[in-house]
C-alpha cells in the first residue's frame, strides 16, 4: 500500500513518456494508484506527484475535483443508485431505502466485509431505463427491490465476476494507443511496442 | 472645408501619423484611446472608470474567476455580457459600465457572493479596508433573497506557521493560489474539491511554507486570509501609516509601514514599478516585531558589575573618551569603524564624516567580510529593470530566494513570462536552478573554471553574444574568499563585452552606506583587516555600528579573537548583540520605523524611510549619535536635522547629485545614484585554488532567510522558521562517511571542530558539504579560516 509498487512504476514512466508533458500524465497515474490500493492514499498521491513534478497539493487539487477518485477505502463493488429526476418517479427513492436494509449500511457506507459501497449518483444518462444504477460503473437498468437483491446475491457469490471486475480495475489506462498517436518525448520509433500490461485478471 | 475639397489635399508631412497601437473606444459614452491588447478592465481605469473586481490583479495573470468585472461591451454585434477582465479591447468597443443591464449583472454577482459568506465582519481582520464590503457597498444590491442556511467550516485553521485560512469567508477567487504558483513558485496550496465544497488547502502536513505566503494575506480581497503577526491586533481605521523602505536586504521594497497607538502592526508591499511590484518576503514584512522586542532602551557602560544603564550625557562622554584615548594611546589608525549598512544613507554619512574627517581613521568597512569587495560597484552597473530586460542573466551569487527574495521574484517572472535565459554558476543547488537554461553546479574555488568552460561553450557563447546580458554577482559561499568569484566576473566581463552587472550586496543599505563613504582611504582596511588587527592587538578603538561581527563575519574565530583584543569598543545598536556584550559603551539606536531618511537597494536606487513610531526608550537615530560624538570631538557636523543630512549628501557625495528632498518627494519609485568615481574597480585578481585531499569535503557556507540574526530571532513569528545547523552530504557521501541521515558527525578543519547532524542532499555536489550560516546554536563560524581560499573539513563518524 501507499506508493505505486515497482511495476506500476515502470508502468507510470511508460505512461509519462507518452505525453509531451509530464503532468498531462496526473489523471492516468491516479487510476493506476487507485487500482493498486483500491483508493487513493495520500502517499500515493505525493508519489505521483514527484512522479509527474507538481506539487502533493496540485494533485491533490486534480484527484478532488472527480467523482472517480476516492480517498477512503472502497468496497469491492461500488453501487451508485441514480437518484436524479427520471429515477426519482419511477422509484429511485424506495430502491435505495431498500439497498440499505439489504446491504445492512447506509448510503455512503460500506459493508465491513468489505465487498459492497452504496452511493448516490446523479443522471447516469440512462434516464429512459429508469429506475437505474451502475455496479462498478457498469449498468444495470430498470431495477427493481428484487433485482438489486438478486444482484447482490450474485455478486457475492462471485457470479458475475467475468462481467463487472473490482472497483479500480483500470480500463482506459491499460488500453493501448497506438504508438503513432503516442505526443510523448520519445519519436514513436524510439517508443516501440506498447508495453502496456493486460488488466489484472478479475478473478 | 467640405469634404470633397478635403479629398484632394494630400497630406501634409506634419500630419499626425496614426499610432498602430492605438484603440478607439469609449467607456460610458466618452470617448478613450486605448492601447491595443490592453483588457477592457485596464483601459477603462485609464479612462478615469473603475470596474469592481475581485479575482483581478495587475501583476498576476488574468483568471475571469469571479465575474465581478461583467460590463456590457459592443464590438459592432450589439451589446454583449464582458468579462472585463479577460477581454481586450477592439476598436469602436463601446464599454457600459453603469448602464443598467451591467449593473443587473455586478448586483448579480455579489449576490451570489454573499450567499455563502458568513459576513462575521464585526470579527474579521478584513473589515474596513476589504474589497468584498466596499464593492457590496458600492455595486451590491443592498439585500439578498437567499434565505439557506451558508456553508460551514471549522473557524480559521493554520496553512503555515504564519499564516491562517477561514475557508467560510473564501470567494474562491484565486488570488493566494494563483500567487502561490505563479509568482512565487510555491505552489503549496491549490484549490481542493469542487463545486459546493471547494475549498483553498494545502495537502496534508505539508504547509504553505513559502518565504513569500505574507502576500496572499495581502491580496486576499477578502478576510479568508490572516496574518499570525497582526491578527486581531487593530482595526484599519485605527491604522496610522507612512510609506517606507524596507531595509531588512538590498532589495529595497517598498512598504507601507502601519501602527497604532505608537506601536508597529503590520507592513503592507506597495508596488513600485522598478523593484517589488507589490509583493515582500515575509521576513521584511513581518520582521517589524523585532523593533518591538530586546531593545536596548538606554545607554550602557561598562562597570566593574558588567554593563549598566546610565544617561546620553555620561555615556557619550564615555564614547568620545574611548575614541580619543585611543587616539592618543596609537594615533588615529589605531581607530577602526564597522557597520552603517542596517540604517540609512543619512546615519551612514554622518559617520563617514565623523571616522574619516573627525577622528581621521582610514579603517572604515560598511560590510561584514560576506560580500565582495566594494570596487564591484565600479562595475558598469545594471539596475532590477534592466536584469529583466536581458536577454540573459548571469548568476555568479548567492542563492537569490535565500538572500535577496524579491529580486528572486522578478528573476523568476523574468524567465517565466519574458523567457529571459539563466546561466548560473552555483556551489549547490539554488532556488533559481529548476528554471535555470544552464546551471553549473562547481566546487569552491572552481568557479572561474566553470565560466571559463561556459564562454567556451559554442551554444552558451552565442547566447551570451546574443544580446543584453547582466551578471548578478555577490558572494555565494561564506567559506571561501571572495577572490575566486571576483576573478570569474572579471573573466566573464572580458568574455562578455557590454554585460553589466547588478551587485548582489545583501544588507539592507549597504550599498548606500558604502557609496556615502562608509568605505576605507587609500591605506585603509577592510573589516577582515580591521578585525585582524584587532586581533593583534593594533586596534586601540573598535567601533561598531549596528554590526556584530560575531553573528556575521564568517569566521567566528577571527571575530572572537578581535573583540578579545581590541583595547575598547564602542557599540552603537539596536539590540545588545553578541557582539555589543563585548563593549564598553553601548549607545541605543533608533531601529526601522523609528526614524526617517533614505536608503539605497542594491541597484543604487535612493527611496525615502518613513518615522511611525517614536524610538524605543531613550534610543537614537545613528546620525545623531555620530554628530554629538563628533561634537565631543570638537567638530560640529553642521547636522541639525536629518534633512540636513540627507542634503550635505545631495551638495558632497558623487553619484547622489539628483537626489535631492525635492527629486525624493516627486518621484515615487526614488531617485538612481551612481557610484562615486572614487570607487576604484578592482585589478585583475588571480587566485590559486589548493587541491582538495580526496579524504576531505569542500566546505559550501550560505545563509538561509531565516537564521539566528536580529530580525528573525526578535520576531517571535519568524523565530522559530530558522531551519537549524545540519551538514548536508550528497548520499553517497553520507555513504562514504558510513552514517545514517540524521546521525551526528564531527566536522573539523584546521580552525576547529563541530559536531552536527548529517543529511543526505542529492542537491549537493559529491564532495562538497554545505551548511547554513548562523543558525540558532550553530556553529559553522568556528570551521571557517578568513585568510583561506577555500576551506577543507574533514567528517567522521563519532
Ligand atoms: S483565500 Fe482569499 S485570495 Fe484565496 S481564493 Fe479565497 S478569497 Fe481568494
Ligand atoms: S526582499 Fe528584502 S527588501 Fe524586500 S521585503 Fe524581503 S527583506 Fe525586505
Ligand atoms: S435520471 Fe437516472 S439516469 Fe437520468
Ligand atoms: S475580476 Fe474579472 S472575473 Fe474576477
Amino acid at each position: 500500500m501507499a506508493r505505486l509498487n515497482d511495476d506500476n512504476v515502470r508502468l507510470a514512466h511508460e505512461i509519462i513518456s507518452r505525453y509531451p508533458r509530464r503532468r498531462s500524465a496526473t489523471i492516468p497515474l491516479l487510476h493506476l494508484a487507485q487500482e493498486q490500493d483500491g483508493y487513493l492514499t495520500d502517499d500515493a498521491i505525493r508519489h505521483v506527484a514527484e512522479l509527474v513534478g507538481a506539487t502533493s497539493a496540485e494533485v491533490l487539487g486534480t484527484a478532488t475535483f472527480y467523482e472517480m477518485f476516492k480517498f477512503e477505502p472502497v468496497g469491492t463493488y461500488l453501487i451508485n443508485i441514480c437518484g436524479t429526476m427520471s429515477c426519482a418517479l419511477m422509484g429511485a427513492g424506495e430502491l435505495m431505502r431498500h439497498a440499505e436494509q439489504t446491504l445492512g449500511i447506509p448510503v455512503g457506507g460500506t459493508t465491513p466485509d468489505g465487498m459492497f459501497t452504496l452511493e448516490h449518483a446523479e443522471c447516469q444518462a440512462a434516464c429512459t431505463e429508469a429506475p437505474c444504477l451502475q455496479v462498478n460503473y457498469r449498468h444495470r437498468f430498470r431495477v427493481t427491490p428484487a433485482d438489486l437483491d438478486r444482484l447482490v446475491e450474485d455478486l457475492r457469490a462471485g457470479r458475475l465476476g467475468a462481467e463487472i471486475p473490482p472497483h479500480g480495475t483500470l480500463a482506459r489506462v491499460r488500453q493501448s494507443i497506438p504508438v503513432e498517436s503516442a505526443a510523448g518525448a520519445v519519436t514513436p520509433e524510439q517508443a516501440g511496442a506498447p508495453a502496456w500490461f493486460p488488466a489484472k485478471d478479475p478473478a | 472645408m467640405t469634404a470633397t475639397e478635403n479629398a484632394g489635399t494630400p497630406p501634409t508631412d506634419d500630419a499626425p501619423v496614426p499610432d498602430p497601437n492605438a484603440v478607439q473606444i469609449t467607456v460610458n459614452g466618452v470617448a478613450h484611446t486605448a492601447r491595443k491588447g490592453q483588457l477592457v478592465i485596464e483601459a477603462a481605469a485609464d479612462a478615469g472608470v473603475y470596474i469592481p473586481r475581485f479575482c483581478y490583479h495587475e501583476r498576476m495573470t488574468p483568471v475571469g474567476k469571479c465575474r465581478m468585472c461583467l460590463v456590457e461591451a459592443d464590438s459592432g454585434r450589439g451589446p454583449a455580457v464582458t468579462v472585463s477582465c479577460m477581454v481586450p479591447v477592439m476598436p469602436d468597443m463601446k464599454v457600459e459600465t453603469e448602464s443598467p443591464m451591467a449593473k443587473r449583472m455586478q448586483e448579480g454577482v455579489l449576490e451570489l457572493l454573499l450567499a455563502n459568506h458568513p459576513l462575521d465582519c464585526p470579527v474579521c481582520d478584513k473589515g474596513g479596508e476589504c474589497p468584498l464590503q466596499d464593492q457590496t457597498m458600492t455595486h451590491g444590491p443592498g439585500e439578498s433573497r437567499f434565505v439557506e442556511e451558508k456553508r460551514h467550516y471549522e473557524k480559521p485553521i493554520p496553512i503555515s506557521d504564519l499564516v491562517f485560512l477561514d475557508r467560510e469567508r473564501c470567494i474562491l477567487c484565486d488570488r493566494c493560489t494563483r500567487f502561490a504558483d505563479e509568482v512565487a513558485g510555491d505552489a503549496l496550496i491549490h484549490f481542493i474539491s469542487r463545486g459546493n465544497t471547494t475549498q483553498v488547502m494545502t495537502f496534508p502536513d505539508e504547509p504553505f511554507a513559502s518565504y513569500f505566503s505574507g502576500n496572499t494575506v495581502q491580496i486576499c480581497p477578502v478576510g479568508a486570509l490572516t496574518a499570525k503577526p497582526y491578527r486581531f491586533k487593530a482595526r484599519p481605521w485605527d491604522l496610522e501609516e507612512i510609506e517606507s523602505t524596507c531595509t531588512t536586504c538590498a532589495v529595497g521594497c517598498r512598504t507601507v509601514v502601519q501602527s497604532s497607538r505608537d506601536e508597529l502592526l503590520r507592513s503592507q508591499g506597495v508596488d513600485s514599478d522598478p523593484v517589488n511590484w507589490g509583493w515582500m518576503c515575509d521576513k521584511g514584512r513581518f520582521g517589524f516585531e523585532a523593533v518591538r522586542t530586546e531593545r536596548v532602551t538606554e545607554p550602557l557602560v561598562r562597570t566593574a558589575h558588567g554593563l549598566e544603564p546610565t544617561g546620553w550625557n555620561a555615556a557619550l562622554r564615555s564614547a568620545v573618551q574611548l575614541i580619543e584615548d585611543g587616539k592618543l594611546a596609537a594615533g588615529p589608525s589605531a581607530v577602526a569603524v564597522i557597520g552603517g549598512a542596517r540604517g540609512s544613507n543619512e546615519d551612514a554619512f554622518a559617520w563617514a564624516r565623523l571616522a574619516h574627517d573627525v577622528i581621521d581613521t582610514p579603517h572604515v568597512y560598511a560590510q561584514m567580510g560576506d560580500g565582495l569587495p566594494v570596487g564591484m560597484l565600479a562595475m558598469p552597473r545594471a539596475t532590477i529593470d534592466d536584469t529583466a530586460a536581458a536577454s540573459t542573466i548571469v548568476l555568479l551569487g548567492p542563492d537569490l530566494k535565500e538572500e535577496l527574495p524579491v529580486l528572486y521574484l522578478r528573476v523568476r517572472d523574468a524567465v517565466q513570462k519574458r523567457r529571459v535565459r539563466i546561466v548560473e554558476f552555483t556551489p549547490r543547488e539554488s532556488g533559481l536552478t529548476s528554471l535555470a537554461w544552464k546551471s553549473a553546479v562547481y566546487e569552491p574555488g572552481g568557479q572561474v573554471e566553470a565560466v571559463r568552460a561556459a564562454l567556451a561553450d559554442p551554444e552558451i557563447a552565442d547566447q551570451l553574444a546574443a544580446g543584453p546580458v547582466v551578471v548578478i554577482a555577490g558572494r555565494s559561499n561564506l567559506a571561501e574568499s571572495s577572490g575566486a568569484t571576483v576573478q570569474a566576473v572579471q573573466t566573464l566581463l572580458a568574455g562578455v563585452p557590454g554585460a553589466t552587472v547588478l551587485p548582489a550586496f545583501r544588507r539592507g543599505n549597504v550599498v548606500g552606506a558604502l557609496q556615502v563613504g562608509m568605505r576605507p582611504r587609500p591605506g585603509g582596511l577592510d573589516t577582515r583587516g580591521i578585525l585582524q588587527a584587532a586581533a593583534d592587538g593594533k586596534i586601540e578603538c573598535l567601533v561598531l555600528v549596528g554590526a556584530d561581527p560575531l553573528a556575521d563575519f564568517p569566521d567566528t574565530d577571527l571575530a572572537r579573537r578581535a573583540l578579545a583584543g581590541a583595547r575598547r569598543i564602542v557599540s552603537v545598536d539596536t539590540h545588545l548583540s553578541a557582539s555589543a556584550q563585548h563593549a564598553d559603551v553601548v549607545l541605543p539606536a533608533a531601529a526601522f520605523g523609528e526614524k526617517s531618511g533614505t536608503t539605497t537597494n542594491l541597484e543604487g536606487r535612493v527611496t525615502t524611510l518613513g518615522r511611525k513610531v517614536t524610538a524605543a526608550g531613550t534610543s537614537r537615530p545613528d546620525w545623531m549619535i555620530a554628530t554629538a560624538i563628533a561634537r565631543g570631538l570638537g567638530t560640529d557636523l553642521g547636522f541639525r536635522s536629518v534633512d540636513d543630512v540627507t542634503d550635505a549628501i545631495a551638495r558632497m557625495v558623487d553619484g547622489y547629485e539628483g537626489v535631492t528632498r525635492d527629486a525624493l518627494a516627486d518621484s515615487a519609485d526614488g531617485v538612481l545614484s551612481a557610484p562615486p568615481a572614487t570607487i576604484a574597480a578592482i585589478d585583475p585578481v588571480e587566485v590559486e585554488v589548493p587541491v582538495r585531499n580526496s579524504y576531505d569535503y569542500r566546505l559550501v557556507v550560505t545563509r538561509k532567510l531565516y537564521d539566528a540574526g536580529v530580525t528573525v530571532s526578535n520576531s517571535p513569528s519568524l523565530a522559530h522558521l530558522a531551519p537549524g545547523q545540519r551538514v548536508h552530504l550528497h548520499p553517497l557521501d553520507v555513504e562514504r562517511v558510513g552514517v545514517q541521515p540524521g546521525a551526528d558527525v564531527r566536522v573539523s578543519s584546521s580552525r576547529s571542530a563541530a559536531v552536527m547532524r548529517v543529511e543526505a542532499d542529492p542537491t549537493v555536489l559529491r564532495g562538497t558539504a554545505w551548511i547554513a550560516f548562523n543558525q540558532p546554536g550553530g556553529n559553522v563560524g568556528d570551521l571557517i579560516d578568513s585568510t583561506a581560499i577555500v576551506t577543507d573539513v574533514r567528517i567522521e563518524n563519532l
